[in-house]
């Protein structure tokens, strides 16, 4: 069979030394996947000759870009083959008339949003991976970020794409046009279908005009709920803004610790916004921001006056990550979403969740698009304490569903979420799910594993 | 489905990977596997596959300390095709402390090595030619500096007497090797080995004396480059230094400790420790970023033992790189116009390590005359590695070559560096575009003794 896939594609990118196998049997999330072959394919020719052959024999596939995942998309639990798309990054043509990006799926998406604001326009979606991860990559997890709130995420800006169906055949969906109702809407299957439906060969991004400035500040609260209803306040009272991060006190105080910032220890949250667009209308938008904050009891705001302050704000909530890895070698980053309104309700059970369980257990995230980062920081190798972390996980998802939330606002499902589908799908939900994913992939040989649950499984093991 | 199984119940049978897990376990599992070093990795860029990037090194490191792959089969190559550039330490959000990874690989890499070695040799008494190579140099030349002295010195009267043309000429060293043939034409011209500085001087202060700073020579730089060692010393006369050269320093090791050899770099740190607390000195000078590294890591050789770490520290804290010193003390009385563009290409141990890249900066801006323009990717290795270039000249060049196309965007006259190997490398980099009558690559300092009228 090697022989087979050495036709199709040149040997020096196809893998089989253990060295290079256990480079591809992990991401960014839990676990650890021997694959029996990676692959490196510089083309969709290519790409649907390996499928073919992979339904034939019943090989699993595996598409990887740069396994930056949270959830586990990438990983190849059944073994099989990976085809590492990251090095298929050769074509990134900006179309200034169309406002168009078309780009492989291996190109970075920083470099989306680098030549995309050489020429004055812009790719707003943000994950905070973007200078790492693939536009492939994300597209198929439909990632997002800080921007998400305003600009909507990755889905908003996918309108065409080149896909490798799961049995091997090359199709194009949407365009070039913004608007297209042409047949059932591919393209946003696709998206976010975590590599399960068909691997990405080409995209076509809308691109939108450069904001021209922005404006930040930095708010700090003594009640979580108070800046919840600031928040709420702000984004009811007409003004959209670009961004809006929290950090609660456990954050806050890790950041400290790690790297000491002038943060307020004693607050129980800060908030970031920042909001973009004309000169004089934002000017009038953040003191309308700095206003409703100090109305509902903040304790003090800080308007960013220079570049420099503006970027030691964003400092805080990116040193939040670094910050609190340094308190456990293992971190379980979720990010069950909820209504925005409900996300006083959402710090209150997640605080009753870390008393309950006696984890260390920090909340950051966009709180503008109820997106939140309940982190669990611990030490795979302490088994008694793993066990606590999977019952903690699981109550925080039972908690986002029954707020009228979701398990994952941006993250994806994969292998670490699989088991909660039904909770927040319901049976049939989940069975409408699977039948598309039986027609599309008969052979069930592109990501098995992921998504769907195992027969009986309704809860998350990160214990070995 | 495997996953990492607590430390406790690995029973592992190859006494070097238990060797490699006491080293290395802990500080590889602080990996979290976000990938956010693999844009700032030059092999990774190369290569482009996971195993040549610092995630894919540190999951490796962290397999063979678990025994599920073997040390010299799997384990070496990708440790061994890593630049140590260290770029992934500053792209890395939790600090993971990857020279300590890498080092301890590659010294439990180098010890089975030289077991299966010895074996081999029982057998048939033969051995790989690469690896006695690397081990002959590094034991027997580097921590003799009267040997590199003496090499330098035939070097000087190989290029006087006009061999290297009859060499050239001939392309008598290509029938040996074409990558030698190539480091053979970027060879630095020397000058008079007597004008060398005298082991045990001091040189006093121009004007008013403004600290006293102990100069380390290098052995490079001492043995090759000893021009750069003499204009160093007069810039520091320049800004207000008594400068002394301590006598019983000795190379800095950092050759050894990149190449697994740590015993023989621990033993050459407390000859430098010794000789340079006898000078007296505020500081401790030196103009290769390598070394410099090196140098101002010397604490982290002895962590377990406290008396030498005391020592080490205080070492560290008085190390400088000579462009620091020359921005603090400085500015530089300068003389002369240069012209032209000058770019800089930062040296990643000076960059990455000493996190110096401002002060180099603010010197080639500071000389009249010239237009600084940075290049893109300035700040990424350029593949001399030490001897990375020599163990593996085809990885090696295919950076540098792409290195060499953002040289020429600059329309650079002159490209800077601070540090022997990146200085060859540049030159070697010029040699392949067929550009070195176009374009000079200097040391940093011979730039600025050169604006200063030193000759």
């Amino acid at each position: 069979m090697i022989d087979r896939i050495r036709d199709i594609v040149p040997e020096e990118r196809i893998f089989l030394d253990l060295s290079e196998r256990y480079s591809y049997s992990y991401d960014a999330s839990f676990g650890e996947y021997l694959p029996d072959i990676v692959i490196q394919p510089s083309n969709s020719i290519e790409i649907a000759q390996l499928v073919k052959m992979a339904n034939k024999y019943l090989i699993p596939v595996y598409p990887r870009g740069a396994a930056t995942s949270l959830s586990g998309g990438p990983l190849p639990v059944e073994g099989g083959m990976v085809l590492d798309l990251s090095q298929l990054n050769k074509k990134h043509i900006i179309d200034r008339e169309n406002l168009l990006a078309i780009v492989s799926p291996g190109v970075i998406t920083a470099e989306v949003h680098k030549s995309a604001e050489e020429v004055g326009l812009f790719y707003p979606p943000d994950p905070s991976s973007s200078h790492v991860s693939t536009i492939g990559g994300n597209l198929l997890e439909n990632s997002s970020g800080p921007k998400g709130l305003k600009y909507g995420t990755t889905k908003e800006y996918v309108i065409g794409l080149e896909v490798v169906t799961p049995t091997g055949e090359i199709i194009r969906t949407g365009g070039s046009t913004v608007k297209n109702v042409t047949g059932y809407d591919l393209t946003r299957l696709i998206v976010g279908s975590e590599g399960t439906l068909g691997i990405v060969t080409e995209v076509i991004l809308r691109l939108i005009p450069k904001p021209k400035a922005r404006k930040t500040l930095l708010a700090s609260f003594d009640n979580l709920v108070d800046s919840g209803r600031a928040i709420t306040r702000i984004l009811s009272s007409g003004i959209l803004p670009g961004a809006m991060e929290l950090m609660d006190n456990a954050c806050i105080r890790a950041v400290e610790n790690y790297q000491p910032s002038g943060l307020p220890l004693d607050a129980q949250a800060l908030v970031i916004i920042e909001v973009d667009g004309h000169p004089s209308a934002i000017e009038e938008e953040i003191k309308q921001c700095e206003e409703l904050c100090y109305q509902e009891k903040a304790t003090n705001v800080k308007v960013a006056q220079t570049e420099e302050e503006r970027a030691e704000i964003w400092k805080a909530r990116k040193m939040v990550s670094p910050a609190i890895t340094q308190m456990g070698p293992t971190k379980i980053s979720e990010d069950a979403t909820v209504p925005r309104s409900k996300i006083p309700e959402m710090m209150e059970r997640l605080k009753q969740i870390r008393e309950k369980y006696q984890l260390n257990l920090v909340v950051f995230g966009h709180a503008g698009d109820g997106n939140l980062h309940p982190n669990i920081i611990t030490d795979k190798r302490n088994i008694e304490e793993m066990k606590r972390v999977e019952d903690a996980v699981s109550e925080i998802f039972e908690a986002a569903v029954s707020l009228g939330g979701t398990l994952s606002g941006e993250h994806g499902i994969g292998t670490l979420k699989a088991p909660y589908m039904e909770l927040e799908l319901g049976k049939e939900g989940l069975l409408m799910m699977k039948k598309i994913k039986e027609a599309w992939d008969p052979n069930n040989i592109l990501n098995p594993g992921k998504i769907f649950p195992k027969p009986g499984q309704t809860k998350v093991v990160l214990r070995a | 489905m495997t996953t990492c199984p607590p430390k406790h119940e690995l029973r592992l049978q190859d006494p070097y990977a238990e060797k490699l897990r006491d080293l290395s376990y802990d500080a590889a599992n602080q990996c979290v596997q976000c990938g956010y070093c693999l844009p700032a990795c030059p092999t990774y860029e190369s290569m482009g596959k996971e195993s040549a990037s610092p995630r894919g090194r540190i999951n490796l490191v962290k397999m063979a300390a678990e025994g599920k792959i073997d040390i010299q089969k799997d384990l070496a190559k990708p440790i061994d095709l890593c630049l140590g550039c260290r770029a992934c330490e500053v792209a890395c959000p939790v600090d993971v402390p990857y020279a300590k990874i890498y080092e301890a690989a590659k010294e439990v890499i180098a010890e089975k090595q030289e077991e299966a070695r010895v074996q081999e040799e029982r057998i048939k008494k033969s051995s790989n030619f690469q690896s006695k190579l690397r081990d002959t140099i590094l034991k027997n030349v580097f921590p003799h500096k009267g040997r590199l002295r003496l090499i330098g010195n035939v070097t000087w009267l190989y290029q006087q007497a006009g061999v290297n043309k009859l060499v050239r000429k001939t392309k008598a060293i290509n029938q040996i090797s074409e990558p030698m043939a190539q480091f053979e034409k970027v060879l630095p011209r020397l000058e008079f080995p007597g004008k060398r500085n005298k082991w045990g001087s001091t040189i006093p202060a121009k004007g008013e004396k403004k600290a006293r700073v102990a100069f380390f020579a290098g052995c490079i730089m001492d043995a090759m480059m000893y021009q750069i060692n003499r204009q160093t010393v007069e810039l520091l006369c320049l800004v207000g230094c008594e400068v002394i050269i301590p006598n019983q320093q000795n190379c800095c090791g950092a050759l050894h400790a990149h190449q697994g050899l740590t015993n023989q770099a621990r033993t050459l740190a407390q000859a430098n420790i010794e000789a340079f607390e006898q000078s007296g000195a505020d500081y401790y000078i030196n103009n290769a970023g390598g070394c410099g590294a090196m140098l101002c890591e010397y604490d982290k050789l002895f962590e377990n033992d406290e008396q030498w770490y005391a020592r080490a520290k205080d070492f560290v804290s008085k190390s400088r790189d000579i462009t620091e010193i020359l921005v603090q003390y400085g500015p530089l009385p300068f003389q002369k116009e240069y012209h032209g563009i000058i770019t800089y290409q930062d040296s990643c141990h000076l960059r990455n390590v000493q996190k110096v890249s401002d002060e180099p900066r603010l010197l080639l801006q500071s000389v009249p005359g010239a237009t600084f323009i940075e290049m893109k990717g300035s700040d990424r290795c350029c593949a001399s590695g030490g001897i990375y270039n020599i163990l593996h000249f085809n990885e090696s060049m295919n950076i540098l070559d792409e290195k060499m196309k953002h040289v020429k965007e600059t329309k650079a006259t002159t490209i800077v560096t601070t540090n022997p190997g990146c200085l060859l490398q540049m030159k070697l980099g010029v040699e392949r575009q067929g550009s070195s009558s176009d374009i000079r690559s200097l040391h940093l300092v011979e730039v600025l003794a050169e604006a200063c009228g030193i000759r």
